[in-house]
């Protein structure tokens, strides 16, 4: 099998790390050969950060690189435009429908992009969900990236119960319900 | 078949630790090495912990290993300095059982205050130098170590990278095999460096380095993939990875051990290819090598010593491939003090002082950027407080008065303190402020000897840091809590006004750290908002101004500090309970 690459973009705090793990188990547990690659320390302080997912029968380097990624899942509208030029001409973008101010515009030294979503779906393939919602509905806010992830999973050749399989083996016992109604949500959507 | 697992690569480093029969490791955290400590704490009959510095955390490994027990030191390449003392004098004297020293080298700086590159400091002090590709790699690489330190005695360096630390791939998983303690014998000739055994230590280190570079042409980690023979590629570490993307059939060295280099190995090589190209990260280490030994080669010339590599700079270079994807041109997003940060309100009241800070390593390092603009300089772990009183010295009394050092708690105790020992000691009237938050933050909260717990969760009597201050008998010693902004401002007057050495002990714990959550949340009263941009200054991610200036809070990123509540005159912020 050829190397897939997927990428994880977001906002340090976000919750990416988890996603990855989530993906990279449900690889792994499917036979694939897997890397990932994350970022810890500094970035990880509100600052843009990009995880790396890469499985197939033999993968090399673990990062993907521009224009390479077929799957980019953004928690953050800024995120996915950052980092949008690293998807194929035919990679599907996933973004969560939120904004998080950077420092620059926070101290008006920029202006955050208008219409990011619409600007990215004249050049990708493109689908959005309001994730942070859906999981307030929900109950808990934090599980909005197993809403994402829902998403993201439509896009991909695992069943839902690949899925629901190694969700349960990655998140807090106590959460695993919320998680899974979570990635319902989004599956769903 | 042996057990299979995906793992982080300083994971695998931890797990082949363990799995040599490491019985010591000492570490201070630091970025990005901290996982491979946090991993081998987890696993039973280790002793693994948390020193002060990484000087403290070699000798700790060198007494393990002199003392008959396998035993591992790891840190970031910055801490290599701090820990360069021990090195340089270890590699005389050698090992009694095997001794590592896992180094993390920052192509990129993600998270560093430059871009050193550790195989230097194996070649200047005799150390060998392994360097694994992958997760697999730093798993077998490690247990390597052991046993080349035993064969050759001698400390081994494993260098690695943030990209191969902090990248997971699939590792084979093996039972730990633990060799029997080698008996203690005293052995001044050996263990005692001092000018007389020392010389005699240097010929045997010089004789030992030489039987390895012999050896090296055999060793397994050192292998010719050979292929087409157009061009043939001497690489190592990640980099392996992107030649191996791009050309898959070329003509490969792939060195496991990068000091000392096989001569033999790589005339071997080089006559096998019609061009010959070095491609590794950050120093032309293993080219200046080759071009010793009058091989020509590439390298340097056509790659940047500056940076992470990757398989489009490959493609770029070699094939002509157009690469270049342009981004789009928005805002950048640079890491930032998260909501609810103590260090947010200290930089606050500094700002409003006018006051400039003489900075350190640690989360407040971000007090230099935007908004906030205090923190002029950041060099080194501790060099906050010794910096400050050399500009006092230069430029006297007068100079420094609206300057005060900022320091965290964790710094303090790793190298600060030494520093702090010395404005004593030299008469300084300088003010230094210990920003307490109780943790080691950046690195993601470790102990260390004044929060009361060790590496593995035990409780122990916490080192007082007022203590220690009043020990070097400094008179003005004054603690205030980070959120009472009153009080602060008012200290931090009294203090720097004052011709004698202080200290202000800023205290509240990390916004993040476990169960010390505060029991609110601010809201916006729209209402009383008078647009009047205070809350605003000290730069809160949780505020935001909408369209119309009026003020808005994210409720899923405020941490319910009360900080912006403080500074509003109007009443148009709130806390509520939660």
């Amino acid at each position: 099998m050829v190397t897939k690459n997927i990428m994880i973009v977001g906002v340090g705090g976000q919750g990416t790390l988890l996603t990855s793990r989530i993906l990279g188990g449900l690889m792994a547990s499917r036979g694939y050969d897997v890397k990932i690659s994350e970022v810890h320390g500094m970035a990880q302080r509100g600052g843009s950060v990009v995880t790396f997912v890469r499985y197939g029968d033999k993968v090399y380097e673990p990062i993907v690189e521009e224009g390479q990624a077929d799957l980019m899942i953004a928690f953050e509208r800024l995120e996915a435009m950052r980092y949008s030029h690293f998807l194929k001409k035919d990679g599907v973008l996933i973004i969560n429908d939120t904004r998080i101010d950077p420092m620059p515009v926070v101290t008006g030294a920029a202006k955050y992009p208008e219409d990011i979503i619409k600007t990215l779906s004249s050049s990708h393939t493109v689908y959005s969900i309001d994730a942070m919602s859906e999981a307030k509905k929900l109950g808990n806010q934090k599980v909005f990236n197993l809403v994402v992830l829902g998403m993201a999973a439509k896009h991909m050749d695992f069943s839902k119960e690949e899925w629901v399989d190694i969700i349960r083996s990655r998140v807090p016992e106590k959460t695993i319900e919320i998680n899974l109604r979570a990635f319902d949500t989004g599956y769903l959507s | 078949m042996a057990e299979k697992e995906i793992m982080l690569g300083n994971a695998a480093i931890a797990r082949g630790a363990w799995e040599a029969g490491v019985k010591v490791s000492a570490a201070y955290p630091g970025t990005p090495s901290t996982e491979i400590s946090e991993n081998l704490v987890k696993y039973p009959d280790v002793y693994a912990e948390w020193s002060p510095n990484e000087k403290v955390a070699a000798e700790v490994a060198i007494g393990a290993s002199m003392a008959g027990t396998r035993a591992m030191v790891s840190m970031k390449h910055v801490g290599l300095n701090v820990a360069s003392d021990p090195l340089y004098s270890v590699s005389y004297i050698g090992v009694n059982a095997g001794l590592l020293f896992c180094v993390a080298d920052d192509p990129g700086l993600y998270s560093s205050q430059n871009e050193q590159d550790t195989r230097l400091i194996g070649r200047s002090s005799h150390v060998p130098v392994l360097e694994p590709s992958d997760s697999q790699e730093a798993l077998e690489f490690t247990r390597l170590a052991f046993e080349l330190s035993e064969k050759y005695d001698t400390p081994v360096i494993l260098r690695t990278t943030t990209r191969l630390g902090h990248s997971q791939g699939t590792v084979e998983l093996n039972d730990r095999a633990v060799p029997e303690d080698k008996p203690y014998e005293r052995n001044m000739a050996k263990n005692v460096m001092m000018p007389g055994p020392a010389k005699g230590r240097h010929l045997i280190v010089e004789e030992r380095e030489k039987r390895m570079a012999e050896d090296a042409a055999d060793f397994s980690i050192n292998r010719i993939e050979a292929g087409d023979d157009s061009i043939g590629f001497i690489t190592s570490g990640i980099a392996y990875q992107y030649v191996k993307e791009v050309f898959p059939n070329a003509s490969v060295l792939k060195l496991g051990l990068v000091y000392p280099l096989p001569e033999k190995l790589i005339r071997k090589f080089a006559s096998s290819v019609k061009r010959l190209i070095i491609f590794e990260e950050l120093e032309p280490f293993i080219e200046d090598y080759v071009k010793s030994l009058g091989i020509k080669c590439e390298g340097k010339d056509l790659f940047t010593i500056q940076g992470e590599y990757s398989a489009n700079m490959l493609r770029s270079t070699l094939l002509n491939e157009d690469v270049n994807c342009v981004g789009a041109n928005i805002p950048n997003r640079p890491p930032i003090l998260c909501p609810g940060c103590p260090h947010r309100s200290t930089f606050y009241v500094l700002k409003k002082l006018n006051i400039h800070a003489s900075g350190d390593i640690g989360c407040y390092t971000l007090g230099a950027v935007d908004p906030l603009n205090v923190v002029d300089t950041t060099v080194c772990m501790g060099a906050s407080i010794s910096m400050l009183h050399g500009m006092e010295k230069a430029k006297g009394r007068e100079f420094i008065k609206n300057w005060v050092a900022v320091i965290g708690d964790s710094t303090f105790m790793h190298t600060g303190i030494n520093s702090l020992e010395n404005m004593a000691y030299n008469r300084s009237s300088a003010t230094v402020m210990i920003l307490d938050n109780s943790t080691t933050g950046m690195t993601g909260h470790q102990d260390h000897a004044a929060t009361g717990k060790t590496l593995d969760g035990t409780v122990v009597p916490a080192i007082s840091l007022y203590k220690i201050c009043k020990a070097m008998n400094i008179e003005h010693v004054v603690e205030v809590d980070a959120f009472d902004t009153a009080k602060l401002e008012r200290v931090i007057k009294e203090e720097t006004a004052r011709d004698e050495l202080s200290v202000i002990i800023v205290c509240a714990p990390c916004a993040l750290l476990k169960g010390q959550k505060f029991p609110y949340k601010v809201k916006a009263i729209p209402e009383k908002c008078k647009k009047c941009g205070m809350c605003l200054k000290p730069g809160c991610p949780a505020i935001k101004k909408k369209e119309d200036g009026s003020i808005e809070i994210d409720d899923t990123l405020c941490n319910g500090c009360g900080l912006c509540v403080q500074l509003c005159h109007f009443g148009a912020l709130e806390k509520y309970e939660v």
